[in-house]
């Protein structure tokens, strides 16, 4: 487990923007009537997009928009991990993946150029324009080591990439996200080995087929 | 030909995001060909038809995916039944979800399609892990164009109404638990249920549900139009078809690809991943299956083979097919304390021995890689890591315990040795006190 708690210093106030207010009544709709609970991790998520960190005062918003007592919505902001509890970096939250397959990598090259560039991890930068933490697993280990800065994934990086990238940030750039090594996706470097029969893109998969196996009479059951 | 399967025989053709991943491109590639005549078909022939392909679950347990179906109520009641596609794809390694969701999604809503049919169903959402903001915009626009084209929705044109929903969570390994990927999709902390009731009778909002993987559900369109029989040509009896594999660590070009199960590592290795850094000679231990899964030493992985039934007489298991490669220079100790560090920090803190012991056997981890241990200490891991292993709720206590089982199942003497020289280093041997006045 990991000990989160709310910041000390809190705002007065939240407010939803009517933007933030349109999106969250769109991820309401998208459950059942009545479960509308369902929505509050994309609703706090939209919250973060906001403000750019989730509040005391934006948890009991949230908890009466969604009909909720307040300490649930409080359980959930600080049970996961993406929601972050204070308020971070106006230009780029490096969140850099240090779990094994990318320790194996070289993330530890990368959280050094954190540490210099931007200080300690879990703490804004002196001119707070950053803000830096070591998360666990993202999900990209073939393309390791990696970092998630404001959402999307930096991948295939070395420590000379990532400072041209917070070199980009810092100058109010949004580099484009992606293999630093101009690698396609997942492929392998070089270029994909599999998948280079032309027949599977000539569109003759698309022409019309019977399926298989079918029984002798296809009986239709009344759903 | 690299690997055992020709590209004729693939499923996802749009692996690498080559192509065009929308709708009118997918249908190119076969995506939503003859669904209307699937979905004619009874519940019972498509559950049929996937327990003849032999399909087994890809998340990693490795269930029959045709018989989980069958568990479902066999009457709609008041109470809708639901499929909830599990794509929190948190597992340290597995990177092969996150290919289908950016770049071929449409195989998955396909599948939704089907298997909602398969169990009387009219509701499909896709829980997506919150880190994959890109994947979510894409699928997103997927469902968005799937309903435009009247494939979705109330009055489909495949005659059989079906409504996908997207669901994301908020950054934490445990939601990846079915039942803790239901108690998170209802909007609580993810913290795993009690097995039973079984979500084929009580899942999400009491309703019937099934937890499929992502790979699972997009492999069912093409296995139905293609033939159980052609799935289940592919590797041996109890594990058939193909799978997405992918590898990181020390390979010299990581990625992600398609084969047939029952590839050996080694090929698998060779042919896609580029062959291990400095050659296969240079190769330690490979975890084959995410990080849950115990190591395997580089001379059994001359033999080992990709299937469930291989991999699980070796101690070890298929689990997401997902390979970590570790060469000569690679610290092992050094690797499984990131893993305990890992699980230290998702265990969701509900059963006191996953809470107390993923933290406890971190600890010690950290300490034997510097080498700052007892010999005795190896032996109390070992218990404490046998005592949390099958007493939680859920699988995270168990796949806390393995990779450290792993470990020192096959390099004891690498952790007894950082242990003695260590001590070698410091002096610290009995009497050295006095020694030293």
């Amino acid at each position: 487990m990991s000990v989160r708690r709310l910041s000390p210093n809190q705002p007065a106030s939240f407010a939803f923007k009517p933007a933030t207010l349109k999106a969250a009544q769109g991820w309401m709709a998208n459950f059942p009537p009545g479960k509308q609970q369902s929505a509050v991790v994309p609703v706090l998520w939209l919250v973060q997009k906001q403000d750019g960190w989730i509040s005391e005062p934006a948890i009991r918003a949230v908890a009466e928009l969604l009909g909720m007592p307040v300490i649930r919505v409080l359980e959930v902001a600080t049970f996961y991990t993406m929601f972050m509890l204070e308020p971070v970096g106006t230009h780029a939250l490096v969140q850099v993946c240090g779990t094994t397959p990318c320790q194996s990598r070289g993330a530890e090259g990368l959280m050094d150029v954190c540490k210099r560039r931007i200080g300690p991890q879990n703490h804004k930068s002196p001119d707070g324009k950053f803000y830096w933490q070591e998360v666990e697993c993202l999900g990209a280990c073939s393309n390791a080591p990696m970092a998630a800065i404001n959402d999307y994934y930096y991948e295939d990086l070395t420590p000379e990439s990532l400072e041209k990238l917070l070199d980009d940030f810092a100058a109010g750039k949004a580099p484009r996200p992606g293999s630093a090594i101009g690698r396609q996706g997942a492929a392998p470097e070089g270029g994909p080995t599999t998948l280079t029969d032309p027949k599977l893109y000539d569109g003759s998969l698309g022409r019309k087929i019977k399926i298989p196996n079918l029984p002798p009479k296809a009986k239709k059951e009344t759903a | 030909m690299a690997g055992i399967l020709a590209d004729k025989d693939r499923i996802f053709l749009n692996l690498y995001g080559v192509h065009d991943w929308t709708l009118e491109g997918a249908k190119a590639r076969g995506a939503w060909n003859g669904t209307k005549d699937i979905v004619a078909q009874t519940p019972e022939w498509i559950c049929d038809q996937i327990k003849a392909s032999g399909l087994r679950g890809r998340g990693g347990a490795g269930f029959a995916t045709g018989l989980k179906w069958t568990f479902m109520p066999k009457q709609e009641s008041e109470r809708p039944h639901y499929l909830l596609v599990n794509a929190d794809e948190s597992e340290p390694g597995a990177c092969k979800d996150r290919e289908i969701l950016r770049n071929d999604p449409h195989l998955l809503i396909e599948g939704c399609v089907i298997a909602c049919r398969a169990m009387r169903s009219h509701q499909a959402y896709i829980y997506i892990r919150g880190e994959y903001v890109h994947e979510r915009e894409r699928l997103l626009a997927a469902i968005r164009q799937a309903y435009d084209a009247g494939l979705l929705g109330k009055g489909s044109v495949l005659g059989y109404d079906v409504d996908v929903g997207v669901q994301h969570g908020g950054g934490a390994y445990i939601c990846g638990d079915e039942t803790a990927l239901m108690e998170s999709f209802e909007g609580k902390k993810g913290q795993p249920r009690l097995k039973p009731p079984f979500p084929a009778g009580a899942g999400i909002y009491g309703c019937p549900t099934t937890v499929n993987n992502v790979e699972t559900i997009s492999v069912v369109g093409t296995i139905l139009r293609r033939g159980a029989d052609w799935f289940a040509g592919f590797g041996t009896e109890k594990s058939t078809g193909t799978k997405l594999f992918a590898a990181s660590g020390h390979v010299n070009t990581p990625c992600v690809v398609e084969d047939a199960v029952g590839i050996s590592v080694k090929q698998l290795i060779e042919d896609h991943f580029g062959g291990v850094r400095g050659g296969w000679g240079n190769l330690k231990a490979v975890i084959p299956g995410g990080i849950s899964v115990r190591m395997i030493p580089a001379d059994q992985c001359d033999e080992a083979i990709m299937t469930y039934e291989d991999l699980a007489a070796r101690g070890s298991g298929l689990g997401t097919g997902t390979l970590i490669v570790f060469d000569k220079d690679a610290d092992l100790v050094k690797a499984i304390a990131r893993a305990a560090y890992f699980y230290k920090h998702e265990s969701c803190g509900q059963c006191t021995p996953c809470r107390e012991g993923t933290g406890w056997m971190w600890r010690v981890m950290e300490r034997m890689v510097t080498g700052e241990a007892e010999m005795s200490e190896i032996d109390l891991l070992l218990d404490v890591a046998s005592q949390v292993e099958g007493h939680t709720i859920c699988g995270l206590g168990d796949a806390a315990a393995w990779p450290i089982q792993g470990l020192f199942r096959h390099f004891r003497h690498e952790v007894e040795d950082r242990i003695n020289s260590y001590r070698a280093r410091k002096g610290v041997y009995a009497g050295a006190s006095i020694a030293a006045e």
